[in-house]
């Protein structure tokens, strides 16, 4: 009887550990999964298979909100990753093809991302500019650029390159791409710059209190034009893993606003980048069963409406996460006196 | 008297001077892209403002494309007063191109009390789509940025599946708003829809500049603190700019389709109300978040999308990089001080 009580105490330790730690989000998600899937395993649904396509969905959007957590945490908000998914898909395509290289092609897709955000960081950074509309303006310039692109280059807004996909590292139990991999090391690394080093401190003391990072000798600017760039680099990982990794090709609108739930799996997250790609493969995981079922009952659910379910997990996220924490400074240019 | 109209042209020489200013840069980087694209930018550019104002017919079809974007900048403009990021225009155009065309092309009205039904169903479904994103900015503090983007995309197949149910004989758009349900034709595509479309931008004019209300919605969105003091609901203000946003948005769907010659009707793929949510954005900055700024800016912006065909078929440059230019308007208008920082560079 004892020993029990004395187990019991240890648990509620562990657990109020972990709440302190505040892993128990997805901690309890995992579970909820595994539940769901031993479920689903019953009900004669085919695993693997869920799982493959929960990865392929987690890949791009997990790449591009661990970029952009540490991007706002530094206290620049990048609304403009839709528009960096677009154009680093087709940049990649377009190297990719001429290369003759699919892994070339991500790699250069991830520099065009890497552009892109240093770029919207210099504009940020020494134009102060208002940064909701500068990353607006990266968004509808995508809208143009990509199909502009496609027909001057092609002459079609349609492109398919299965020759240059890139491979699988394996294929059993479950197809698992390389990305897929990099996108899990990034958190991991993005957590630990964060939260465990000395410049990730100056990143969060970048985005909360810049005038005292300044007053410590340590360039707010330069701090911001990194994790804007690095941020950049990554979405444009993901955009170009749009593109080569998982449709073996592009459409015009190929991230169909991916790149707006990467930021709301972000503000779910709380700005925290393991947290991200663990909504981010909720979501996908989500989109994933829900599409599977859905097509199980396509004579009675019509196409339209398997469609809007990726949208509407996100809206049931953010409604059940509500307002997100944000760093004091996030959004404001920092001047100077 | 006077005095008043020379102090109120200087005023507006700043911010008139800052939005010519990124139009230039906006136009420059597009001329850069043609050149690199091995397009001549100076042919392009005859070609597209002789195809846009140069003739009357010309003007006739600049202002058919400007009158959706009048309101479509409504929508983000009220948001901005209100200190919101309203990009939802978009779905509010698709679902309130719905409305106009089951009211329109469905359900036979009077002559006059039809057109005016419609129109006000239009406005009505773009205010019901506008309505989540705005309870759930008060209630659950959800950024809006991410629920009108989501609500966009629902709205895209929701409307989608809407067509395929108000489908006439072709399948591919909805049943052509009855004769009692159009605007008259004035000439070329332009109906009279437009003359409704600027009595709005006055009205929201007067309801900002000019009540009270809009008084307290915008010091909710310059200062909210200051308005929390002064005992001003921020939360008012935000369902305001909401509904304001939306009304304009609907009514933008419903001209598309009761003022569209010569479909009269909304397509399947969207097609003749795509993207105008989205160019609002653009429209509203260079109209200095201004409803009569906006009518002006969609003018000008108008003529891009009437002269980018003129421009495609004559000097080979493909339409879509108006959209390009757009959006290097709306980075260039987001930069506070761009025409200062460059003056002090070049001085």
């Amino acid at each position: 009887m004892g020993k029990m009580c004395l187990d019991f105490k240890k648990v509620s330790k562990i657990f109020a550990h972990f709440q302190r730690k505040k892993f128990s989000v997805p901690l309890i998600g995992l579970a909820a999964i595994v539940i769901l899937l031993y479920g689903l395993e019953q009900a004669g649904l085919k695993i693997p298979s869920l799982i493959e396509m929960s990865l392929l969905v987690m890949t791009p959007l997990g790449l591009a909100a661990v970029g952009e957590s540490i991007n706002q945490k530094a206290g620049l908000i990048n609304i403009g990753l839709e528009g960096i998914f677009l154009i680093s898909a087709v940049i990649g395509v377009y190297a990719a093809v001429k290369i003759g290289s699919g892994v070339l092609g991500v790699l250069i897709g991830t520099l065009a991302g890497a552009f892109i955000g240093l770029l919207f960081a210099v504009i940020c950074v020494y134009g102060r500019a208002n940064q909701i509309v500068a990353g607006m303006g990266i968004n509808i310039i995508a809208i143009g650029f990509v199909p502009f692109f496609m027909l001057t280059v092609w002459r079609s807004w349609l492109l398919t390159i299965p020759q240059f996909q890139i491979s699988a590292l394996f294929y059993n139990p479950i197809r698992l791409q390389p990305v897929t991999v990099l996108a899990i090391i990034a958190a991991i690394l993005a957590s630990i710059l964060l939260y465990k080093t000395l410049f990730g401190l100056r990143i969060r003391a970048a985005g909360e209190k810049p005038e005292a990072v300044d007053v410590a000798g340590v360039r707010v600017d330069r701090i911001r034009l990194f994790t804007a760039t690095l941020g950049g680099a990554l979405c444009g990982l993901g955009g170009a893993f749009l593109a080569l990794g998982w449709f073996g090709g592009i459409v015009k609108e190929i991230s169909a606003g991916r790149g707006f739930i990467a930021l709301a799996c972000v503000v779910c997250a709380g700005l925290r980048p393991l947290r991200a790609l663990g909504f981010a493969f909720m979501f996908g995981f989500a989109e994933a069963l829900a599409v599977t079922i859905a097509i199980l009952y396509k004579d009675i659910l019509p196409e339209n409406f398997i469609y809007m379910i990726p949208y509407i997990v996100t809206l049931v996220a953010v409604i059940i996460v509500g307002k997100a924490m944000f760093p004091r400074a996030i959004g404001k240019p920092y001047v100077r006196e | 008297m006077i005095n008043r109209i020379v102090k109120g042209l200087r005023d507006l020489a700043r911010p008139v001077g800052q939005s010519v200013f990124a139009v230039l840069v906006g136009l420059s980087i597009g001329a850069l892209i043609m050149i690199i694209s091995g397009n001549n930018p100076i042919a392009a550019y005859y070609a597209l403002f002789k195809g846009a104002f140069g003739s009357l017919s010309g003007w006739l079809q600049t202002l058919t494309f400007a009158t959706p974007l009048m309101l479509t900048a409504i929508t983000f403009a009220v948001g901005m007063k209100a200190g919101i990021f309203n990009i939802g225009a978009e779905g509010q155009v698709y679902i309130g191109a719905v409305g106009a065309a089951w009211v329109g092309g469905w359900i036979a009205l009077p002559a006059g009390l039809h057109v005016a039904a419609a129109t006000a169903f239009g406005m009505l479904f773009g205010v019901l789509w506008a309505l989540p994103a705005a309870l759930l900015k008060i209630w659950r503090g959800v950024h809006e940025v991410i629920s009108t983007i989501m609500f966009n995309w629902i709205a895209f197949y929701f409307a989608i599946f809407l067509v395929g149910h108000l489908a006439g004989e072709r399948a591919e758009l909805t049943k052509p708003a009855m004769t009692s349900a159009r605007y008259a034709v004035l000439g070329e595509s332009l109906t009279s829809v437009i003359f409704v479309v600027i009595a709005l931008c006055i009205l929201v004019y007067i309801l900002l500049w000019r009540t009270r209300t809009g008084y307290e919605l915008r010091l909710a969105g310059s200062n909210p603190d200051a308005a929390r003091y002064a005992g001003i609901s921020v939360r008012r203000a935000i369902l305001i700019s909401f509904i304001v946003g939306g009304l304009a948005a609907g009514l933008a769907g419903a001209a598309q389709v009761l003022g569209g010659h010569p479909s009269w009707a909304l397509f399947k793929g969207m097609g003749n109300v795509a993207n105008y949510g989205f160019m609002g954005i653009g429209i509203a900055l260079i109209g200095r978040n201004h409803p009569i700024g906006g009518i002006f800016a969609a003018i000008f912006y108008g003529g891009l999308l009437n002269g980018r065909i003129a421009m495609q078929a004559e000097a080979g440059v493909y339409s879509e990089l108006v959209y390009v230019i757009l959006g290097i308007i709306i980075i260039s208008l987001a930069i506070p001080d761009l025409l200062a920082i460059v003056k002090k560079r070049f001085k």
